[in-house]
């Protein structure tokens, strides 16, 4: 088999978690179809609108779709072998068990920070085996040189982890889109290197 | 001491430290934080009672909203 053969077979049998379909979550989705990942499990509890067309995998036609139904569209269009479980709902402490716990790494991709908290908190104490992949800091233009990833244990952090005034400093479609194909790469390297070392 | 702290070497004068501590020290002001000592999530709840000793491992991770 050729690398590309071996990576592609790998990565088939693998399952990711996506917790929210927003700017960083559906573009992930979007890197790791197209990457051959065989089964995501996405959940978002929100309606595409406008605002989001900026930054986000959706087109203007989806405008008050539940984001998860609209992303399954997308989603198939790029590979409809994908298997796509969808969850319309907010994750909570009482489903985010059953949602992830299947899951070989899970992509946080949340809006607000106090969700980002809670949810590495209880990925670390209930699910500490499954790597969390998060994204911390996406504001902005100009950063890119600032984007990094911080890792702790089980725990990625990937941004530009810079305190910004959203007001001031809008989310923009290239800071967005760069944390999120940072996010899908790390998810990447974790499934290949932790099922292949020679890879 | 000297601890390792968002994986780079740190001293600080003295003793062991209480991590509310250091992060006054160092300037972490955030709201939104995780914290991990030597591996270990510590509660916000016990920043203060918390002590760091030399060679520990602290992170100190913000979280920013946005995604």
């Amino acid at each position: 088999m050729t690398v590309k053969e071996n990576i592609s077979t790998l990565l088939a049998e693998k399952c990711v978690g996506i917790a929210g379909a927003g700017g960083l979550g559906s573009n992930v989705a979007a890197a790791l179809v197209r990457s051959g990942v065989g089964h995501l499990v996405i959940a978002d509890h929100d309606t595409v609108s406008r605002g989001n067309l900026d930054r986000q995998f959706y087109f203007s036609d989806q405008k008050g779709h539940p984001k998860v139904y609209a992303l399954q569209e997308n989603l198939q269009r790029i590979n409809s072998a994908t298997r796509l479980t969808l969850f319309y709902g907010r994750v909570t402490t009482g489903n985010a068990r059953q949602l992830f716990s299947g899951c070989h790494v899970v992509v946080e991709a949340f809006d607000m920070a106090p969700e980002k908290e809670w949810f590495a908190l209880w990925m670390t104490e209930n699910l500490p085996h499954i790597p969390l992949v998060m994204g911390s800091g996406i504001a902005g233009w100009g950063l890119s040189e600032k984007i990094r990833v911080q890792r702790s244990g089980n725990l990625y952090i990937c941004g530009h982890q810079l305190e910004t005034n959203e007001k001031e400093v809008p989310l923009m479609a290239p800071g967005v889109g760069l944390v999120a194909m940072i996010q899908a790469d790390i998810v990447l390297e974790i499934l290949l290197i932790k099922n292949d070392p020679s890879l | 001491m000297t601890i390792t702290l968002n994986n780079r070497k740190e001293t600080f004068h003295g003793g062991p430290m209480s991590i509310a501590r250091i992060m006054e020290e160092k300037s972490f002001h955030f709201k939104m934080l995780i914290v991990k000592l030597n591996g270990k999530i510590i509660s916000k709840e016990a920043f203060a009672s918390t002590l760091v000793n030399d060679g520990d491992r602290l992170d100190i991770i913000h979280l920013i909203s946005g995604g």
